[in-house]
């Protein structure tokens, strides 16, 4: 048995940005039913001054024993494996204090069973020594019907990051209510709400085709960018207290300032050293690892609330639409515009378009190109951290891993408008959005990503050089 | 130059285009555009069997496209072109090769981070061990692989590389490479070797080497085209040249007269004021020998400057 | 603090059946990226689709040699879908489609859709297909101690599924060995450093390219059988992270090294292990919480595979000439 405190909390944040957003959006909402009864306390150890007991029962949906489940126990005192005995109990005798983790390895579970709350496996339970902490896990169906597959579960042998999984947004189905027959309206409610979506991706995407055109560089770790923003904006709405304008504006000052560094400490000398594009690449992915769980050690694995409030709703024709939405989307639509007068219209944007031509001629030419992809990388960034904190009002939470369930889909949009045009890439996001809403109507909600994956690779495969690239010369 | 393949080339008309007694190559209206731009407009185009074939024009002329072209390293516009009379449009750069035409770059392709003796294994063809289920079997491919070795031995040894065979290419100079380059392409035994700017960063005094290693290679028998920028060497060693200006073919003609072509000189003019259009006289052979052996004293030095950089 | 008990924990993990199926998708990878150059990001769809293809067809009742076979089969389609598209075009393209071509695995894999065939997110349960392999175990029922370790002879996470695993690694670096010996590994080598010179000279690159493909591709998805053998086929434990993971271990071991994937492999969970349980002795929980060591764990998994790349891309056992990391 390896990690098994490891165990992600990844279920959880599922849970909880599920159970957010359909609040949010007024969709089907039950309450994820409390821990539930199906296990009595029982004492099999018995505890001591010296020793405490973490004990349970388990029984199926029917209410029988459910026999021969492992589960491990992790915590100060070690790790213990245990299994539920032929009444369904097990208890495990520990010596020291403190919190433990209990992971219950689900592949041991009895035919047919599932976790009634899988986002509760592992739990955490608190051990003082003389006492008894039970650790529950009510089986049953897996609560939470505003998404059938919401019961993600854990599996006490998986390694916890990849449990990690993607939380939020694998489920979430934002301003869209699944199922039923396709008619107008529900096409006008997902096209808008593709064209929301698709715009906030964009701002995340312009920065990732900047950064790819100005240095050739992908950047696998630009969703990490993304969930910065988000995560700013909840450290200083909710534990600073700022007001959200306030602490939106510093998350996304503090992104921009967060890519300027980043270029001046890591890219700036790889590119020096003459370190060539692939390890740089790989680079970016221990980055990308890296920050992932350095938000998580700080944050936890749960979703974080930027506003606590619900938004309020709209009507615009059949259209229903958050405010929160609308603002967003001008908000977004004025950093676009402003970026696309940037490279335009002024000096130095013509000089970032110049070096994404060709940057060999462009420095042949006198424009300093370490200085323009040092500003390509700061507006990126910041261009992220803004698109994080908008994304993550839009789903109303974030989350650790929110930017990197969202890099695949911004790797699909720069492709699909053409590999380092940044303009390419805004209209690629547009249509990825729309493609993600409104495969909705068509295939499951939990699927829609696929779909848009399923683009990126067609695109490939029939246009590589995307809808506004043109074909290189190759050789 | 042998009397033959003079004596063929003799009563060639001396216009862009003109038909030759033997064509090994032949080329109708290969167009190539990137964007807006004509790359490549080739109306007719011959190569005479057996002969040295210099392809010269101005930079951005479309020699080396052309080279692509023919070689299927790019897709053309439009065109078809044969080898020895089987057709060779469309046909993927790893076949063209397969038929016998094999190619040089412009810029080195040894492959550095294998040994001398590995990149000349890979030049070879008919090696059954390259096919992934016989790889397994050694005794399937152990004879062939030795007898590729003595054919990698002995060209190595006439490009003067054989005490260099296990060393990695990376190591060697930038002349000894485009030696490398032209060995491994001899590997299997081409009828025809298309030279992308063989000289093309080669130190001056090694030229001589490579020039008389293609002309060796035409008096056996295998037909040389080359592209070149350096027309010393142009005049030298070919015996017949085509000149490309702005994609098209201006002019063809032996290396004595082409070069006083109204419409070459026009085409040089053109792009290059200042271009030297070349002088026997420069490099005679007892110079360039003598050059040669300097610079093969200073690579052995270069080398063994560069093995104790190594070491630690 | 109990030395004994850590040591035990970090000697387990040397030869643990994860560890065994680590360096199976290491060596498949290692085809892929250490000998071929290919950037393959979705090794963890290869695994996935190994764990579905041979559960599922366990589970529909088929016996282990067919059950494999259909896993090797999924891999052998996986590897043509993406490569027919990708290995004509620049090297980071196929590092794009890969990574997505895995996600869309994962995706439809958990999807309510289909929670029929692979259980949704919960995925499927190990006991629902691991009796065909323990029913071929020679060694019968209870379990066996050598020195400090305890394990059940076929059940589970057993001394059969360690011996099947090491076994299978041994036998793929055989393979690897061998190919890298061979003409045809020689032809990689080349494509891996510049494949239009190889192109120049007669050989098929994008053919090669697919067997290098298919092939790391297949070693990736037996890789996904032996992880799955001892827990279940859980969708999200076998994302985008599991990937890193497999990079990471390949780069430390050495890319293009016959036993890189293996000692990488070994290192990296013995040293997580090792890690991770110091912590938890000496930091008291009031300070981290066990997750917390947990990810603090991944931070320095994440950490080293950036000062690898950077500082040491040849790993342990590569030889800095000889490794060509960049592909263009």
């Amino acid at each position: 048995m390896r990690r098994a405190t490891s165990m992600d909390r990844s279920p959880l944040t599922r849970a909880t940005v599920l159970a957010a957003l359909a609040a949010m959006l007024g969709l089907v909402l039950a309450t994820v039913g409390p821990g539930g009864t199906a296990a009595a306390q029982t004492v099999a150890c018995a505890p001591d001054s010296g020793t405490a007991c973490i004990t349970g029962t388990l029984r199926t949906s029917a209410g029988q024993p459910a026999v021969g489940v492992a589960l491990e126990v992790a915590g100060p005192g070690g790790e213990q494996q245990v299994t539920s005995g032929p009444d369904g109990r097990w208890s495990l005798p520990v010596t020291e204090a403190g919190q433990y983790t209990v992971t219950l390895d689900e592949a041991t579970l009895p035919a047919g069973e599932t976790l009634r709350d899988p986002a509760n496996n592992p739990r955490t339970v608190t051990v003082s020594l003389g006492g008894v902490a039970a650790a529950l896990f009510p089986l049953g169906t897996p609560t939470g019907p505003a998404a059938p597959s919401g019961g993600a579960t854990g599996d006490g042998d998986a390694p916890p990051p990849a449990t990690g999984g993607e939380p939020g947004l694998d489920n979430t189905v934002p301003g869209t209510a699944s199922g039923g027959g396709v008619n107008w309206d529900r096409v006008a409610q997902q096209a808008s709400a593709g064209l929301v979506f698709g715009t906030l991706l964009a701002l995340a995407s312009v920065g990732l085709s900047l950064i790819f055109g100005t240095t050739g560089l992908s950047n696998f770790a630009h969703g990490e960018q993304v969930s910065l923003g988000g995560i700013l904006a909840y450290v200083f709405t909710q534990l600073v207290g700022l007001p959200l304008l306030v602490s939106g504006a510093i998350a996304v000052a503090l992104a921009a300032a967060s890519g300027y560094l980043q270029d001046a400490a890591i890219w700036g000398p790889l590119r020096k050293r003459r370190v060539g594009m692939t390890q740089q690449l790989i680079v970016t992915i221990g980055l990308a690892v890296t920050l992932q769980y350095v938000f998580q050690f700080f944050f936890g694995a749960g979703s974080l609330r930027i506003v606590r409030s619900n938004p309020e709703t709209v009507a615009l024709g059949p259209i229903l639409i958050t405010q929160q939405s609308l603002i967003s989307l001008g908000i977004a639509a004025a950093a676009l515009g402003g970026v696309s007068y940037f490279l335009v219209a002024t000096r130095v944007g013509r000089a970032t378009r110049a070096v994404s031509d060709n940057p060999a001629l462009a420095a042949a030419s006198g424009i300093g190109v370490d200085g323009i992809v040092r500003m390509v990388w700061t507006i990126g960034a910041g261009l992220a951290g803004l698109g994080g904190v908008l994304m993550g009002l839009y789903l109303n939470a974030t989350a650790w891993n929110m930017g990197s369930t969202l890099l695949l889909l911004m790797f699909a949009a720069v492709t699909l408008g053409g590999l380092g045009t940044a303009f390419g890439a805004l209209a690629g996001s547009i249509v990825i959005g729309l493609v993600v809403e409104l495969s909705n109507l068509v295939i499951p909600s939990d699927m829609r990503y696929a779909g848009a994956l399923v683009i990126l690779i067609l695109v490939l495969l029939f246009r590589p050089q995307g809808i506004l690239g043109r074909a290189e010369r190759v050789g | 130059m042998s009397a033959e393949t003079l004596a063929a080339l003799q009563g060639v008309e001396r216009v862009p285009g003109s038909l030759k007694p033997d064509a090994i190559l032949v080329a109708d209206d290969v167009t190539r555009h990137f964007g807006g731009m004509t790359a490549v407009d080739v109306k007719h185009l011959e190569i005479q069997r057996g002969t040295i074939t210099a392809l010269i024009g101005p930079n951005g002329a479309g020699k080396t496209t052309l080279f692509n072209l023919l070689t299927g390293f790019d897709k053309p516009n439009s065109g078809t072109w044969s080898f020895e009379g089987r057709p060779l449009a469309g046909v993927p750069a790893a076949k063209v090769s397969r038929s016998g035409m094999v190619r040089t770059f412009q810029l080195t392709k040894a492959l550095s981070r294998m040994t001398v003796m590995e990149n000349m294994r890979l030049g070879a063809t008919e090696q059954p061990g390259e096919n992934l289920a016989r790889a397994l079997v050694p005794p399937i491919w152990r004879p062939r692989e030795r007898e590729i070795t003595a054919q990698a031995e002995e060209l190595l040894d006439r490009f003067r590389l054989l005490d260099k065979k296990d060393d990695f290419a990376g190591s060697l100079s930038g002349g000894q490479r485009k030696l490398l380059e032209m060995a491994r392409a001899l590997m299997s035994k081409p009828t025809m070797v298309m030279l992308d700017e063989p000289m093309a960063g080669v130190n001056p005094a090694l030229t001589q080497s490579l020039l008389s290693h293609i002309q060796a290679l035409r008096d056996q028998g295998t037909t040389v085209l080359f592209v070149e920028h350096d027309m010393h060497m142009v005049r030298h060693i070919s015996d017949w040249v085509a000149v490309m200006a702005e994609g098209r073919l201006v002019a063809e003609g032996p290396p004595s007269t082409v070069m006083t072509d109204p419409a070459v000189v026009d085409a040089y003019l053109g792009a290059h004021h200042d271009t030297d259009l070349g002088d026997d006289s420069v490099l005679s052979d007892e110079v360039a020998t003598r050059l040669e052996a300097e610079v093969a004293a200073e690579d052995e030095q270069a080398e063994r400057a560069a093995r104790l950089e190594e070491k630690p | 603090m109990d030395w004994e008990r850590i040591l035990t924990l970090v000697a387990g993990e040397l030869f643990a059946p994860t560890t065994a199926a680590y360096a199976l998708a290491a060596i498949g990878l290692n085809i892929h990226f250490g000998l071929t150059g290919l950037l393959n990001f979705g090794q963890a769809g290869f695994m996935l689709l190994g764990a579905y293809g041979f559960a599922v067809s366990t589970i529909a009742g088929y016996p282990i040699w067919l059950a494999v076979l259909v896993a090797v089969a999924c891999s052998v389609i996986f590897a043509l879908i993406l490569g027919i598209p990708t290995l004509k075009l620049r090297g980071d393209y196929l590092a794009i489609v890969t990574i997505a071509a895995a996600e869309i695995v994962r995706i439809v894999g958990r999807s309510t859709a289909l929670t029929d065939v692979t259980g949704a997110s919960s995925g499927l349960r190990g006991d629902s297909y691991k009796a065909t392999f323990q029913a071929l175990s020679p060694l019968g029922d209870g379990s066996t101690a050598l020195g400090p370790f305890s394990y059940s002879n076929s059940s589970s996470n057993s001394w059969w599924l360690r011996i099947v695993g090491w076994l299978l690694v041994a036998l793929a670096c055989v393979l690897v060995w061998r190919l890298l010996r061979s003409p045809w590994g020689r032809v990689l080598k080349g494509i891996r450093e510049d494949e239009d010179a190889v192109r120049s000279l007669g050989k098929n690159v994008y053919s090669y390219k697919m067997q290098a493909l298919v092939l790391g591709g297949v070693i990736g998805s037996i890789a996904g059988i032996i992880y799955v053998l001892p827990r279940a086929v859980q969708p999200d434990s076998m994302g985008r992270p599991m990937t890193f993971w497999v990079w990471t271990i390949l780069l430390l071991g050495g890319a293009a090294t016959v036993f890189g994937p293996v000692i990488g492999s070994m290192v990296f969970w013995a040293v997580l292990m090792l890690i991770k349980t110091v912590m938890r002795e000496v930091v008291p929980s009031t300070v981290l919480r066990a997750e917390q060591i947990e990810q603090f764990g991944w931070i320095i998994v994440g950490v080293t595979l950036m000062l690898l790349v950077i500082f040491r891309p040849q790993g342990m056992l590569g030889d800095k000439k000889e490794l060509a990391i960049n592909v263009r």
